[in-house]
Order: C-alpha cells, then structure tokens, then sequence
C-alpha cells in the first residue's frame, strides 16, 4: 500500500454526531448503585443482610458493566450462556468454600469441648 | 507474494473463515474466552478471602470499640479510613470511594472511545481515550498511596503482650489484623493493579496507533473495542473487590 494516498481525515469524510444518551445513563445508574452501597454501610449495622444488599447491589452493578459497556447484552445467545454458565460454577465454588471455612472454624473452636 | 497475513479481500465461504459461529469476531471472541479465565483467577482469590475469613475468628463487639488484634480478623472500614493529606482523621472509606469513582469514570470514557471508532472519528478516539490514560493513570498513583500507607502503618502500631509492637504489614505480620489479613490485601489488590497497569500500557499503545492513523487506514478500530473489553474487565473486578475486600 505504498502508492496509497494520504487523506486529510478532518475535511474528506463526514462523521456522524455522537450517540452517548445510553452510555451516560449507564453512568449514572452506577454511580447511583455505588451511593446506596455507601447509604447502607454508614447506616445499617453490619449483618447478614446487609452483606446481602451489598451483594445484590454488586451483581447489579456488573450487570450493567458486563451488558451494556462490554456489550455482552446485545451478542448472540451461545456466546452470552458461553460467559454465564462458567460463572455460575464458580458462584457454587464460593458457597462450598465459604461453608467449608465456618465448618474448618467451629471444628478448631470447639476441639477441646 | 508478501509474507504478511493481511487478506488481500476478506474471505466469504462459510468453510474458510467467511462463517463467524458466535455473530462476533475472532479477536473479540478469543478476548472473551481470555477474560473469562481472569474472571476464575479473581474469582479463586475472593472466595480463599472468604474462606480465610470464615476460618478466622470475628468481632462481636461493638464497632465503636474495636481495637486491632492479630485474634480477630479486622473491620475492612477500621483499616482503611486514611486520605492523602489529612492527616489522623478517621474517613472510612473515603478513599476507596474515590478510586471506584475514577475507574468507573475510565470506564466510561472507555466506552466513548469505542462509540468514536465505530463512528470513525478519529479526533474523538484520541480525546476519549487520553481522558481514559489520564484515570488510569490516576487510579495507578492512587493505588501506590493506599499499599505505602497500609505497608508503612498508622498510629501506634499493634502493642503485643511481650512487649514487642508491630507497625504496618508485611507478608509475615501485621497491625490490622492475622497475617493472611495483609497478605491476600496484596495479593488481590496487587493482581488488580497489575491488570490496571497492563491495560493502561496498551491503551497507550492504541492511543499511538490512533494518532498515526493505523486504524483509520484498517478502516475499523476493533483494536480499541477488544482493549476496551479488557478495561472494563478491570472495572468490573474492581466492582467485586470492592464489596468482598472493603464493604463486608
């Protein structure tokens, strides 16, 4: 492409005008799911529930991370189930490893009982 | 005959590469795949967070008198509530907000870049993506403050009942809390940091194609889509780290 001639890319093609509705909408949901995270920490005792609200509010979060910046929302179904069932493997490696940690602490506390 | 393995005319029948099986790119498909792996490795560390800290003995008492102790496994807003500049104040968590302010704000800027490209406007990639460099960038310097802090420590340290004080962290020991405390604080904070840094030497290196005109002569700028998956991966760990690491 030696021959290929150098274009002025400012004054040949006409760029379209940005479409940045979604993407700042997508913003401000974030922003505003990161702020009830906050709400919650200063105001709630920490419980189980809270950490379940904290929870759900992340996976919220990477829902929209994941769909709409990433775009994984709008490609095609074998690709979307090809990310999600390897990840809810590892939701269930969490909640076996997580059981197993309360199991190995009770069984260190109460040895001697 | 060039030895290059650019396609003189992109290739159509559906049994020599013309077929995309997923409706997505080769580059992009094979990111995804990449990801997904990264996303067992971050995965595998929050859950041995968990586990350790399940393993660990917890507070009971009120948060008001919690002290550190190397028995009990710390309260994550008792450790880290210092902000650059102001000194001694107690600010939970502030800085921390701050940092997934700035990396959701790259991520943003991100997305920009990417809406640029497919528009083909060159003069917008190179404006969002140096908005992107910049967070980066930020969030990278942010970052390096939090590990001084945490490594240097903070008051008094932790007074032992031989007598001996322990001051900040290290792999071995530390004041906040039991050394696997300190040690997966590094480890998962640091495997994060290191996907910021990675990321932010390539978006570097696009930022430079974009400006000599590379992908504007490619006549796409997929490039900068396929590192903005993995940016927004980073963003998106971060999101997790942040609930697992600092919240609960």
């Amino acid at each position: 492409m030696a021959t290929h001639h150098e274009q002025d890319f400012n004054t040949t093609t006409e760029v379209p005008k940005p479409q940045t509705k979604a993407i700042w909408r997508t913003f401000i949901i974030l922003v505003a799911l990161t702020a009830v995270e906050f709400i919650f920490a200063f105001t709630m005792e920490a419980s189980t529930v809270r950490n379940s609200i904290f929870i759900i509010l992340t996976i919220f979060k990477a829902f929209y991370i994941v769909g709409e910046f990433m775009h994984l929302k709008h490609e095609s179904k074998v690709l979307i189930w090809s990310i999600l069932l390897p990840m809810a493997l590892v939701t269930w490696l969490m909640v076996a490893l997580i059981a197993e940690g309360s199991y190995y602490f009770e069984s260190i506390t109460n040895y001697f009982k | 005959m060039s030895t290059s393995t650019t396609l003189e005319a992109p290739n159509t029948g559906t049994w020599d590469g013309g077929n995309e099986p997923l409706k997505a790119s080769y580059g992009k498909l094979m990111m995804w795949f990449f990801l997904l792996s990264d996303a067992f490795t971050f995965g595998a560390f929050l859950i041995v967070y968990g586990l350790s800290r399940h393993s660990n003995l917890a507070y009971t008492g009120k948060a008001e008198d919690f002290t550190f102790s190397t028995e009990w496994w710390p309260i994550p807003e008792k450790v880290f509530n210092a902000f650059p500049g102001l000194h001694g104040m107690d600010l939970p968590l502030a800085f921390v907000a701050l940092m997934t302010m700035i990396l959701i704000l790259s991520s943003v800027t991100m997305v920009l870049a990417v809406e640029a490209g497919h528009r083909m406007d060159k003069n917008d990639v190179q404006k969002w993506l140096l908005w992107t460099i910049l967070f980066g960038a930020t969030f990278l310097g942010c970052q390096a403050w939090e590990w001084s802090h945490f490594i240097a420590g903070d008051g008094v340290g932790l007074q032992l009942a031989d007598g001996t004080t322990i001051m900040g962290a290290n792999l071995t020991m530390n004041q906040y809390g039991p050394p696997l405390f300190a040690d997966l604080f590094f480890f998962i904070t640091g495997f994060h940091g290191t996907h910021v840094f990675t990321g932010w030497i390539m978006l570097v290196m696009i930022f430079i194609n974009t400006v000599n005109g590379v992908y504007h002569k490619r006549g796409h700028y997929e490039m900068v889509e396929k590192v903005g998956l993995y940016w927004h991966f980073v963003d998106l760990v971060w999101v997790f780290v942040f609930t697992f690491f600092y919240l609960i």
